[in-house]
C-alpha cells in the first residue's frame, strides 16, 4: 500500500475551562486517508467528532489545545508547522465544509462574490476577472449553474446554499473535504441530492472527504471506512461492510440498533439508556461501562486499548479482547 | 365509531402580498389545498413530506391558529370549523401540540412544574394548588420523567435533551388531551434516544388512547410506530395507507422516490436512488393537471391535463395518480 495521504495517529485535545478540570474532549485517536476514499466520522452529539475535524485543520478555539499526537498530510507533519505554512495547508489541501455554514453566508453579497472573495484570499495572484471565472466553473460544478452567480443568500434555498458552501471549499482544489453534518436539517430528497453531488465529485475529482455525522445511513450509502468514536475516544474503526455487518463494540453495535432500517420495518427501535460522561469527569475504566449492556467487572477498572481484530478491523473493547 | 378527526376538503390559502390597484386580485399561496381525512381514537397518524408542502399549516389549522379559507373540522363528531370564543377554546385544550425543538420551546427561567403547569392557568383549570400539582405530577409521570418530584424544581438547562422533550410532552399532556400533534418531536434529538421517545408516544398512546398525528419528512423514525401514512405533496395527500402497504407497496411515483432517497444504513444494500431533481415547486403556480408531473419520471401528456383523483387500491390504501388506475 501507498503511504496514505492523511495518517493521523494518537492525537489528543484537551479543553481548558477556568474553574474546571481540563476537559480530554479527544484521546490517541488514529486513522488514515488514502486519495479519493470516503471515512464516516460517526457518534453521539459531543463524542469529539467535531473537535477532532477542526483538530486535524488546527482550526480549534481558544480553550482546545493539541496535546500530543500528530497529522501528516502527504507525510508532511501539519502539528510542526508554522501558522501561516497551516494558512496555505487550509483550503488548498484540506478544506472543511462547516456544519450549518449555509446559514452564516453574507445576506448582502452575493453569491458569486462571496465565493470570488474566497478564491482570490487563496489565490492572490488572480485578478478579479480570473477569479470570477473560477467562481463559474466551480457554480456549475456543483450544480447552481454560473448564472446565478449574482444573486443572494435569500434567492438560494437551503439546498443550493449547501451547494454554494460546498463550491466554497473547493475553491483552491483540496485533496481532502471534511463536512461536518452537510445534510443535517435539510429534506430527505435535498439530502439525497446533495449527497449525491458529494460522491460525484469524490469520483470526479479523486477527493478524499471524512463526513462527520450521526447518520448512520448517509455513511453506510457513501463511505469506505467508519470511525465510531464514544466520549472522545475510538469504540471502533473499519471498513464499512464490518461496521455495519459484523459490528464487534458493543456501543457500535447498540448505535445500529437504534438507527431506523427502512429495510427492516419490523425490527424494534433500541434506545441506549443513560447519557455520554462529561469530558470533564470520565469514568476510570471503559468510557461506555456505565451504558454498556455487556459490561463487567474489568470494564470499570481498566480502559481497554485498541484491539486489532485483523489489520483493518480495530476495536476497544475488553470482550473484542478476551475473544480472540 | 366516530373518528377523533374528520377533515372535508380543508383548504387554506395565503395571499401573497397584498392586492393593490392594478393586482385586484392577490396571488394565492395554496397551502392546504383540499384534504379530506378520516382519523380514528387512539390511532398514529403519520404526515410525510418536504418543505413547503403544508403539512405545517394543516397543523396549525388543525389547533385553531389559522382559520381555514374553506372546508369542515370535525372533532368527535362535532363541526368545529366556525367555533369561536369559549367554545374554541374549550376545543384547544383537547388538541396539543409537541414542537420540533425542545430547546427553543420551553422558557429558560420556568422550572419544569411551571412549564407543566402553565396550560392549566392559561386554561383557569384546577385553581387549588394541590390539585394542580397532583396533575403536574402525573403528567410527568406519563411523560417517563420519574420520580417527578425530583424534577419539578429544575430549569431547562439542567435537563438532557430528552429530559427536555418530555417536559415539552408532560405540558401538552397536562390538558389531557384527545389529542397530540407532534412537529418533527425527535429531529433534534440525537439517534440513540429517539427510540426513547418514539417509544414514550408509542405507550402515551395506549395508556391514554390519545390520537397522534405526527409530522415528519423522515420515513425512518415512523416505520416503526405509525399504524398510518399519509404522503403529501403541495398541500394534498397524494398516498394514504396502512405503514406496512405504504412502505412495502408504494404505488404514487412521489412516494416511490421518497422512500428510495432515504439512506439504508446497509452497504451491502447500496442501489441506485431515484433522486427527483429540483425542489418543491412554490404553491403559488401550481403546475396544471397533477401538480407532482413536472418532476415525476414516469409522467405522461395526460398527467399535464387531468388532476388526479384518489384512487382506492384496498380498503385503507389510496393514491391519487392516473397511472394507478390502469
Amino acid at each position: 500500500m501507498t503511504s496514505p495521504l492523511l495518517d493521523v495517529r494518537d492525537l489528543s485535545v484537551d479543553f481548558h475551562l477556568p474553574g474546571r478540570p481540563p476537559g480530554h474532549a479527544v484521546s490517541r485517536v488514529g486513522f488514515t486517508l488514502q486519495p479519493g476514499e470516503a471515512m464516516g466520522l460517526v457518534g453521539e452529539s459531543g463524542c469529539g467528532k467535531t473537535t477532532l475535524s477542526l483538530a486535524l485543520l488546527r482550526l480549534l478555539p481558544p480553550q482546545g489545545r493539541i496535546v500530543s499526537g500528530s497529522v501528516k498530510f502527504n507525510g508532511r507533519e501539519l502539528l510542526a508547522l508554522s501558522e501561516p505554512e497551516m494558512a496555505n495547508v487550509r483550503w488548498k489541501d484540506i478544506s472543511m465544509i462547516f456544519q450549518g455554514a449555509m446559514n452564516a453566508l453574507n445576506p448582502v453579497a452575493s453569491i458569486g462574490a462571496q465565493i470570488s472573495e474566497a478564491v482570490r484570499r487563496h489565490y492572490s495572484f488572480m485578478t478579479p476577472v480570473e477569479a470570477r471565472t473560477r467562481t463559474a466553473e466551480l457554480l456549475d460544478m456543483v450544480g447552481i449553474g454560473a448564472a446565478r452567480a449574482g444573486q443572494y443568500p435569500h434567492q438560494y434555498s437551503g439546498g443550493m446554499r449547501q451547494r454554494a458552501m460546498i463550491a466554497m471549499a473547493l475553491a483552491c482544489s483540496p485533496q481532502i473535504v471534511i463536512a461536518d453534518e452537510p445534510t443535517t436539517a435539510l429534506d430527505v430528497m435535498i439530502q439525497a441530492q446533495i449527497l449525491d453531488l458529494l460522491d460525484r465529485l469524490r469520483r470526479e475529482l479523486g477527493l478524499a472527504v471524512i463526513f462527520v455525522t450521526h447518520d448512520l445511513g448517509v455513511v453506510a450509502e457513501l463511505c469506505d471506512k467508519v470511525l465510531v468514536m464514544y466520549a472522545g475516544v475510538t469504540a471502533e474503526y473499519a471498513g464499512v461492510d464490518e461496521i455495519y455487518n459484523q459490528p464487534r463494540h458493543p456501543y457500535t453495535q447498540e448505535l445500529l440498533k437504534a438507527f431506523p432500517d427502512l429495510s427492516r420495518p419490523r425490527a424494534a427501535l433500541n434506545s441506549i439508556p443513560g447519557y455520554p460522561p462529561r469530558i470533564d469527569a470520565l469514568p476510570p475504566g471503559c468510557r461506555f461501562a456505565p451504558r454498556c449492556p455487556a459490561v463487567f467487572d474489568r470494564c470499570h477498572i481498566d480502559q481497554p486499548a485498541l484491539h486489532a481484530l485483523t489489520p483493518e478491523h480495530l476495536a476497544a473493547c475488553h470482550l473484542v479482547e478476551s475473544e480472540s | 365509531m366516530t373518528p377523533a378527526l374528520r377533515l372535508v376538503s380543508l383548504k387554506k390559502h395565503f395571499a401573497a402580498g397584498r392586492a393593490g390597484f392594478f393586482h385586484r386580485d392577490p396571488r394565492l399561496v395554496h397551502a392546504v389545498d383540499g384534504i379530506s381525512l378520516e382519523v380514528a381514537h387512539g390511532e398514529i397518524l403519520a404526515l410525510v413530506g418536504e418543505s413547503g408542502c403544508g403539512k405545517s399549516t394543516l397543523a396549525l389549522t388543525l389547533l385553531g391558529l389559522e382559520k381555514p379559507t374553506s372546508g369542515e373540522i370535525h372533532f368527535e363528531g362535532t363541526d368545529v370549523t366556525h367555533l369561536r370564543g369559549a367554545a374554541l377554546k374549550d376545543m384547544h385544550r383537547r388538541i396539543q401540540m409537541v414542537f420540533q425543538d425542545p430547546y427553543e420551546s420551553l422558557n429558560p427561567m420556568m422550572t419544569v412544574e411551571e412549564a407543566v403547569a402553565e396550560p392549566l392557568e392559561v386554561h383557569s383549570l384546577l385553581k387549588n394548588s394541590a390539585a394542580r400539582r397532583t396533575r403536574v405530577i402525573q403528567a410527568l409521570e406519563d411523560a417517563g420523567l420519574k420520580p417527578a418530584d425530583s424534577f419539578l424544581d429544575r430549569l431547562p438547562h439542567q435537563l438532557s435533551g430528552g429530559q427536555r422533550q418530555r417536559v415539552v410532552i408532560a405540558a401538552a399532556l397536562v390538558l389531557e388531551p384527545t389529542i397530540l400533534l407532534a412537529d418533527e418531536p425527535v429531529s433534534m434529538l440525537d439517534v440513540s434516544i429517539r427510540a426513547e421517545i418514539l417509544n414514550l408516544l408509542a405507550e402515551i398512546r395506549a395508556r391514554r388512547s390519545i390520537t397522534i398525528l405526527f409530522i415528519t419528512h423522515d420515513f425512518g423514525t415512523i416505520a416503526h410506530f405509525a399504524d398510518r401514512i399519509a404522503v403529501m405533496y403541495l398541500g394534498r395527500i397524494v398516498e394514504i395507507g396502512a405503514t406496512e402497504e405504504v412502505l412495502r407497496d408504494p404505488q404514487h411515483p412521489y412516494t416511490q422516490a421518497l422512500l428510495s432517497a432515504v439512506p439504508v444504513p446497509n452497504p451491502r444494500l447500496r442501489q441506485k436512488r431515484l433522486i427527483l431533481q429540483g425542489e418543491t415547486p412554490n404553491p403559488i403556480d401550481l403546475p396544471s393537471g397533477c401538480r407532482f408531473h413536472p418532476r415525476c419520471p414516469v409522467a405522461e401528456d395526460r398527467c399535464r391535463l387531468t388532476d388526479p383523483p384518489a384512487v382506492p387500491l384496498s380498503a385503507t390504501h389510496s393514491a391519487a395518480c392516473l397511472l394507478v388506475e390502469d
